[in-house]
């Protein structure tokens, strides 16, 4: 089971409109990626909230075909 | 006792609670073994439950805290995130900081 980049980043584009989302493969199985997510939607929230809003745009795949999504959240300057 | 309540109890009777993958000395993945290495690092005690020993834990705990992935952390009942808040947290500071003002002992006080 695995997860195309292009399917992360757009999962979470769409859940989050206008978040700037960069995604790093970390070992080309499809299954360890790294994303930085930056987004107005973040501001004021905390760090777990900024990470549960990216799971919840992500429908349920993290955790499960998504195995390790190694997660940065920012609001922009 | 039901899932829910055993993991409220455990997570508000032990100043820190890490929910993982194998034991603090014998973490079973990668994300749990950081996590397990920043407190050995802190020398701060912590309680370690193996969410392998148990199908419910693993999958109450993700209930518990609307969390999908393992290893949680909680510190004084409060869940403070997975591996990769918890290591920015270290490595800023902040969870010494987070720790301190919540009176739980860091023997160590390590550099980042």
């Amino acid at each position: 089971m695995a997860m195309e980049a292009t399917e992360i980043e757009r999962l979470i584009r769409d859940g989050l409109p206008d978040a700037t989302v960069e995604i790093r493969d970390l070992a080309g199985d499809g299954n360890h990626y790294a994303a930085t997510v930056v987004s107005e939607s973040f501001r004021g929230k905390s760090r777990v909230q900024q990470h549960q809003m990216v799971y919840a745009a992500l429908k349920g795949q993290m955790g499960g075909i998504l195995h390790a999504l190694a997660l940065q959240t920012n609001v922009p300057d | 006792m039901s899932i829910h309540d055993f993991i409220d109890s455990q997570v508000k009777s032990n100043d820190v609670v890490v929910f993982m993958k194998g034991t603090p000395q014998f973490p079973m993945c990668g994300f749990s073994g950081q996590v397990a290495h920043i407190f050995n690092l802190l020398g701060v005690d912590y309680k370690g439950i193996n969410v392998l020993d148990s199908d419910e834990i693993r999958q109450g705990i993700k209930e518990y805290t609307n969390w999908p992935t393992i290893p949680q952390v909680f510190v004084k009942g409060e869940f403070v995130g997975g591996c990769d808040i918890v290591r920015e947290m270290y490595q800023s500071g902040e969870l010494q900081t987070l720790l301190e003002e919540k009176g739980v002992v860091v023997m160590g006080r390590a550099t980042a």
